[in-house]
């Protein structure tokens, strides 16, 4: 089947087997590798997009659903320049692994975007569905409240 | 015997034996930039090997032979060779190195050339003497060079940041001027202690140092061998054995290769794999496998939850099992001793659940002659070994990729997936990506064996340990053994010993292995003994400590930290715990509080002190400290697997959880003691005191011991209402 969507700020047309999800179609028919495969059942937020602005997890989300609208990933939220989220995370060196990391952060955009001020309690159960087992929280916790002080 | 002829004996063979270190510079293009990590490049390079490379334009390139799994160590080792190299950080570019063990290989017995392995916090302990070493003498040549030029003695030529300058005539030349016409000696100088930079004039090591990898990991430009995309490539997965050991009959092939997106059946010993189009195409025809397994394998009746019963009467036979340690005579002891203490301990089976399921790209040329391969390993020799095996082929002929690692964690050292998408590339010609799907990784697992640690002692009549005896039991062998021994506690009488029985189940070293069960048991004990006895925990350690003033350190700064002793908030108490791992010396602090009704510990706070030699990148280092602390706390609270009838019943992280970040402390402070010791391993460092300071704190509160990890809230709750 066909959709089109937007992605990343631009206009697509991609062909998709029925079954097929965003993970896959953004990995393997656009190359945007930076959503990641972990789980595959919506448990760990390693694959996390936005879905017109809204954190969604790409690794259940069929195609179907996608069609007519917007999908921003790792790739595309910074545009021309790092999001202030992706300055903090290397001034905090929240990575270890890194590889949930994409999922962290866009998941902590989207945060900011519905909050621009959240408390740690409001961080923590935002953020509690993307796992991290280098055991980054600390880094992450301290990394969201960076830059929503300074909004 | 002829001898060999001259000829025969390479250029880098004579380079280490004359030298004790192998390094060259070699004046050459800019490398690629970081973000490609592949090694083509320097394998084109006639195999003359080299850690660094100094090009005219300044640019330094520093070679990482070592797996980078988020420990950060790509980065400490570029900085042991730039501080001796005496250059600009900012100039540095890090790549990693070609598999080739005999060069990149760490220090093992004394001179570098061991294997290339990523495990048991190594990396900075295995290279540090070498790659400093390997820097200074890199700098020397840079000086003799420019000596040479401008005829001038090398006494009179010093180096700074990059440049060579002779300071009497105030001639001066950058690495880069000197690397565009550097003719390497035939003989390499040599270089010794004197010829290494003092601690106290460190400029990078000790210093905070950005990591090199983390950049790429925020924009998701970071590759790791999941993300490897090749023309032509096709997905493949694998239904394994359901019991270790089983073997498989496909009932249905040509049903399954009639299926859309598929190209291949390919049978192996241990399961069928599926190469088609998709993952998720192969996914969805895997569900239409019907296949045979055999039932005669050893795991086959394998039970975990009823094994402890078969532990508990191994604890208590009177036969022995293989000593670890016996000191004195603690038995004699312990059966004459008037006050005498005994308790159980257990602990499950554990996954490493790193983020990244296990997955490699393998590309097996049409003759099946060579090979290409991508693969995040912890030890990519034996992974680049394990290609050219299975084809037959020489080890040259596998061009290896090292990947990042999504974490390794003790489980990226095995190379049986290497081994798998090998299969399959060979099958078809073709590319292909091997993913394990979670399920796969969880159940297909190799764990951290489940053990049960019976431990006894008595007391003197001044409360002093004078005994003390622990029996290790489980499946796993040595992997149970690890950090059974508490060499820095003063106890005369210690009897230590193994006994091990083999199910047939699949286990692996798992961050800090043994350590976090044994240590749970002894420190756990600590505090049971000295409760019964009325003794303040942290001064039964500091006794216990007395005869190793650099562990008794360590405990007085994270009491110091927490401030033992002040009053802790209603609810809430504080346990303490100590290790050694890797070398390192660990104290460590948790506060937690319960909740008697659904039965969930909560850890508001933990302090982590922490004594390691010389720490070359203090703030990635408390880095590690925190994450094994989550870790530890992951494991302790929450993480199990069992087996019934010898299969897992885990499969994913709804069955099977890790900490999420609404299980992280308030906050986990850190503290890493000045030191210009050798350096040892931080890695795991904080891992295993998580077990006994939760225990302790959860005995200081409630009085009751905690006597089976993981403290999940069902078996708080059956503690609490005893």
């Amino acid at each position: 089947m066909k959709i089109s969507f937007n992605l990343n700020q631009k206009s697509v047309d991609v062909e998709v087997d029925d079954g097929a999800t965003l993970l896959w179609t953004l990995r393997d028919k656009f190359e945007l590798t930076g959503a990641k495969y972990a789980c595959g059942i919506a448990q760990c937020g390693s694959c996390t997009v936005h879905l017109d602005g809204n954190p969604v997890r790409a690794c259940i989300l069929p195609m179907r659903a996608v069609e007519g609208r917007s999908i921003t990933t790792i790739e595309g939220l910074g545009a021309e320049h790092l999001h202030p989220l992706q300055e903090a995370w290397i001034k905090e060196q929240v990575p270890q692994c890194g590889y949930c990391q994409t999922g962290q952060i866009m998941q902590a955009a989207a945060l900011l975007n519905k909050n621009p001020n959240p408390d740690r309690d409001e961080i923590v159960s935002f953020m509690d569905g993307v796992l991290c087992r280098c055991g980054a929280y600390m880094r992450i916790i301290k990394a969201i409240q960076s830059v929503s002080t300074k909004g | 015997m002829k001898a060999p002829e001259l000829k025969d004996i390479s250029r880098r063979k004579f380079l280490k034996k004359a030298g004790g270190v192998t390094f060259l510079i070699s004046a050459g293009a800019l490398l690629p930039t970081l973000y490609s990590r592949t090694s083509d490049n320097i394998n084109a390079e006639n195999k003359i090997s080299a850690w660094v490379r100094i090009d005219e334009n300044e640019q330094i390139t520093i070679l990482n032979p070592a797996a980078e799994m988020g420990q950060g160590s790509m980065t400490a080792l570029a900085v042991i060779i730039a501080e001796e190299l005496d250059v600009d950080w900012t100039r540095v570019h890090i790549q990693d190195s070609p598999i080739e063990p005999d060069t990149y290989g760490m220090q093992w017995g004394g001179q570098l050339g061991g294997p290339m392995i990523t495990v048991g916090s190594r990396t900075v302990r295995g290279y540090f003497n070498g790659l400093r070493l390997a820097g200074a003498q890199a700098r020397k040549i840079l000086m003799q060079s420019a000596a040479t030029k401008w005829n001038v003695p090398l006494s009179e030529v010093s180096t700074s940041l990059g440049e060579v300058t002779h300071l009497a005539s105030g001639k001066t030349l950058t690495y880069g001027q000197i690397a565009t016409s550097l003719k390497v000696p035939e003989k390499l100088p040599e270089v010794s202690e004197s010829d290494l930079r003092k601690p106290e004039d460190f400029r990078l090591i000790g210093k905070k140092i950005m990591r090199f990898d983390i950049p790429a990991k925020v924009d998701g430009t970071a590759i790791f061998s999941i993300d490897v995309q090749l023309p032509g490539m096709l997905y493949g997965v694998i239904a394994r054995s359901p019991v270790n050991g089983s073997q498989p009959t496909l009932l249905n092939e040509a049903e399954i290769v009639a299926r859309k997106g598929i190209f291949k059946v390919v049978r192996l010993d241990h399961g069928i794999g599926l190469v088609g189009e998709s993952f998720e195409l192969c996914q969805e025809a895997r569900k239409l496998l019907r296949i045979e397994w055999t039932k005669d394998s050893k795991a086959q009746d394998y039970q975990s939850v009823a094994a402890f019963d078969q532990y508990h009467q191994l604890a208590n036979a009177s036969s022995a099992g293989e000593v670890i340690q016996n000191d004195g005579d603690a038995h004699k002891i312990l059966q004459s001793a008037t006050k005498t203490y005994e308790s159980y301990y257990k602990n499950d089976f554990v996954y490493h659940a790193q983020m990244e399921p296990l997955n490699a790209v393998v590309s097996v040329a049409e003759d099946g002659k060579s090979a290409e391969a991508w693969v995040g390993s912890q030890a990519h020799d034996s992974a680049r070994r394990a290609v050219a095996n299975v084809l037959g082929i020489a080890f040259e002929d596998v061009n290896y990729h090292p990947c990042y690692l999504g974490g390794g964690f003790g489980r990226r050292s095995l190379a049986g997936y290497v081994e798998e998408t090998t299969h399959l590339s060979n099958a078809v010609k073709r590319p292909v990506k091997l993913i394990w799907s979670r399920e796969d990784d969880v159940q297909y697992g190799a764990f951290r064996p489940i053990s049960l640690q019976r431990m006894q002692a008595s007391v003197d009549g001044e409360g002093t340990i004078h005994a003390w005896s622990h029996h290790v039991v489980g499946t796993g062998d040595g992997l149970l053994a690890s950090g059974a021994k508490n060499p820095y506690y003063t106890i005369p009488n210690q009897y230590i010993d193994l006994r091990s029985i083999d199910h047939g189940v699949r286990t692996k070293h798992w961050r800090s292995v043994g350590h976090g069960p044994n240590k749970y048991a002894s420190e756990a004990f600590i505090d049971e003994i000295a409760l019964d006895l009325g003794k303040d925990p942290y001064q039964m350690r500091r006794h216990l400590l007395r005869n190793n003033p650099r562990e008794l350190k360590v405990l007085d700064k994270v009491a110091e930290m927490c401030q033992w002793g002040s009053v802790v908030m209603e609810g809430r108490a504080r346990g303490m715990a100590f290790a050694e791992r890797s070398g390192a010396l660990v104290g460590g602090v948790a506060e937690i509080s319960v909740d008697r009704e659904n039965g969930k510990i909560k850890v508001h706070h933990f302090w982590c002190a922490m004594d390691a030699g010389v720490v070359v990148q203090p703030d990635n280092t408390v880095a590690q400290l925190e994450g094994g602390v989550i870790f530890g706390l992951s494991s302790v609270l929450h993480e199990s697997i069992t087996f019934k009838d010898g299969a897992v019943e885990q499969s994913n992280f709804h069955n099977y959880p890790i900490a999420r970040m609404s299980d992280a402390p308030e906050s986990i402070e850190c503290y890493i003691l000045p030191s210009q010791e050798a350096p040892m391993g931080v890695g795991e460092a904080s891992t295993p005191v998580v077990g006994g300071a939760i225990a302790n704190a959860f005995l200081a509160l409630t009085g009751k011991a905690l006597y089976h990890m993981p403290f999940t809230a069902d078996r708080v709750k059956e503690v609490l209402a005893v």
